[in-house]
């Protein structure tokens, strides 16, 4: 079932806290995960296989290199769901 | 005592998580206090997989207490020991400044990352291979605590793993202290650690008939040299040093718990993992750590044994005790600290390491605990019932470790 871009945004902060520590309020539609958020890749191919369970959805390992910011991966997702 | 290496090597930092304390000082008074860290174990998998041996020494202070959430998912709780040793050990000697390509790390293991290695291994057949975690490899490999260390202190010297089996913690510190003498390093952080409480690993030393079978009785499994002893109790944890050249640690004013004096090593080539009975070898190691490190027999006041508690071993390591020293071993009074620790594998001969540094400085030599009955092949001086006072004075003390494999290391701290 979709879900909204909040409930997904929300989601994928956790997720995101999870790895890395992060805070959750930091994981906005705008940051990039490299540049704003100092996430390597190691720690995004996590990212992506837990949002991937969390959310239902396949994200293919040449998609990965696309979602820049957390709005790419939040788009995504909700595409994907759709 | 004679001529000494032209590079002085000493220990200006301590660092341990063990079975008896998260810590150096919390360690150190459950040893003079003779408290066993020796329990029942608790985890589901006990049953699960009905292990025939249901204790342990795991860490007093489990890592979730002091690491950070993501430190303890990307790091194997080998590694994770490592680091919060190495980080005690660090803020103990106070934080040295020294050019990065001046600071090394050495840190051994026995077994490495065998939890990640089993849970990937697991996640790989019940989810498929996405599902490995991407830092599998980085987590499960042995040299994974001397690469994060070496990364979280800044140390580019050089980082280094030493697998020896039991033997692993001593030869880490004294290959570290061999990157000073030889100009490679001003000073190495450097030790043993294990994570190994796993069924298998519990399961694998009870098919090879290494460890004690006394599960009603955990605190007194642990018995060294007593005639009822049955075997070793496996304990986890590490323990780490910070080693300095004398002139390094005198310029910047730190404090000296005593000198990193001589290493000895070498190899039984006799069975993969049954001790050589006459201690042939075991006693090459020894004498040579005293010659090196510019002693005489005389000196040594003190053996920190490698003594694990197996009927074997024990007998073993006495002889090639006394065929090292003959009469002298007379004057060599022994602790058997792994009666109170466990025996933590590869961080064993690092935990010894600080418990001899500790018994030079403080001038105490530990009681070995559980020591009922002595049994009448061990013709040493063991201390038991309590703690001994050593001489004033110029003295030294040995440390023994001996790992499966064959490998013997000895090595001699001096006082200051």
């Amino acid at each position: 079932m979709a879900q909204t871009e909040q409930e997904i945004l929300e989601g994928l902060a956790n997720i995101v806290n999870e790895e890395t520590g992060l805070d959750v309020g930091d994981v906005q539609m705008d940051k990039s995960f490299t540049d704003d958020l100092d996430i390597d890749s190691l720690s995004m191919m996590t990212i992506v296989v837990n949002a991937e369970e969390a959310f239902g959805v396949r994200i293919p390992d040449d998609e990965v290199k696309n979602l820049t910011t957390v709005g790419d991966a939040v788009r995504f997702i909700q595409n994907a769901q759709g | 005592m004679t001529a000494a290496p032209d590079v002085k090597v000493v220990v200006t930092g301590l660092g341990a998580t063990t079975p008896l304390g998260g810590d150096v000082p919390s360690t150190w008074a459950a040893i003079l206090a003779g408290t066993s860290g020796v329990r029942t174990l608790t985890y589901d998998w006990v049953e699960t997989y009905a292990l025939p041996v249901t204790i342990g020494a795991p860490v007093h202070t489990p890592a979730d207490q002091v690491l950070s959430r993501v430190e303890i998912r990307r790091l194997d709780p080998n590694a994770q020991y490592a680091m919060i040793a190495s980080r005690e050990a660090w803020a103990d000697a106070g934080a040295p400044e020294v050019e990065p390509e001046r600071l090394g790390v050495v840190i051994g293991t026995g077994i490495g990352g065998v939890w990640t290695l089993i849970d990937q291994w697991e996640n790989l057949r019940e989810k498929g291979p996405r599902r490995i975690f991407p830092l599998a490899v980085p987590m499960l490999m042995p040299n994974s605590a001397s690469g994060n260390v070496s990364l979280d202190l800044g140390a580019r010297a050089g980082a280094h793993t030493i697998v020896s089996a039991c033997a692993s913690g001593a030869e880490s510190m004294g290959f570290a202290a061999d990157m000073i003498r030889s100009g490679r390093a001003d000073v190495v952080v450097a030790g043993g650690a294990e994570g190994a409480m796993h069924p298998l690993c519990i399961g694998g030393f009870t098919a090879m008939q290494a460890l004690s079978k006394r599960n009603d009785d955990p605190t007194r499994a642990s018995r060294p040299y007593d005639t009822a002893r049955d075997g070793f109790v496996m304990g986890e944890g590490a323990a780490v040093i910070v080693l300095e050249s004398e002139a390094h640690a005198k310029a910047r004013g730190a404090r000296i718990y005593a000198e990193f004096a001589g290493l000895g090593m070498s190899a039984d080539s006799h069975h993969i993992a049954a001790p050589e009975p006459e201690g042939a070898g075991a006693s090459r190691a020894m004498v040579e750590a005293v010659s090196r490190a510019g002693l005489t027999p005389r000196d040594v006041v003190h053996i920190n044994a490698h003594a694990t508690s197996t009927p074997v071993g024990d007998v073993a390591e006495a002889n090639a005790i006394r065929r090292a020293f003959g009469a002298d071993a007379d004057g060599m009074p022994v602790s058997a600290t792994k009666s109170m620790t466990g025996h933590l594998l590869g961080a064993a001969g690092a935990l010894e390491g600080v418990l001899t540094i500790l018994a030079v400085h403080h001038r105490l030599a530990p009681a070995t605990i559980n020591l009922d009955n002595l049994d009448p092949e061990i013709d040493l001086d063991v201390i038991r019932g309590e703690v001994r006072t050593l001489p004033d004075g110029d003295i030294a003390a040995l440390n023994n470790s001996f790992g499966f494999g064959g490998h013997n290391v000895a090595f001699a701290v001096k006082s200051i």
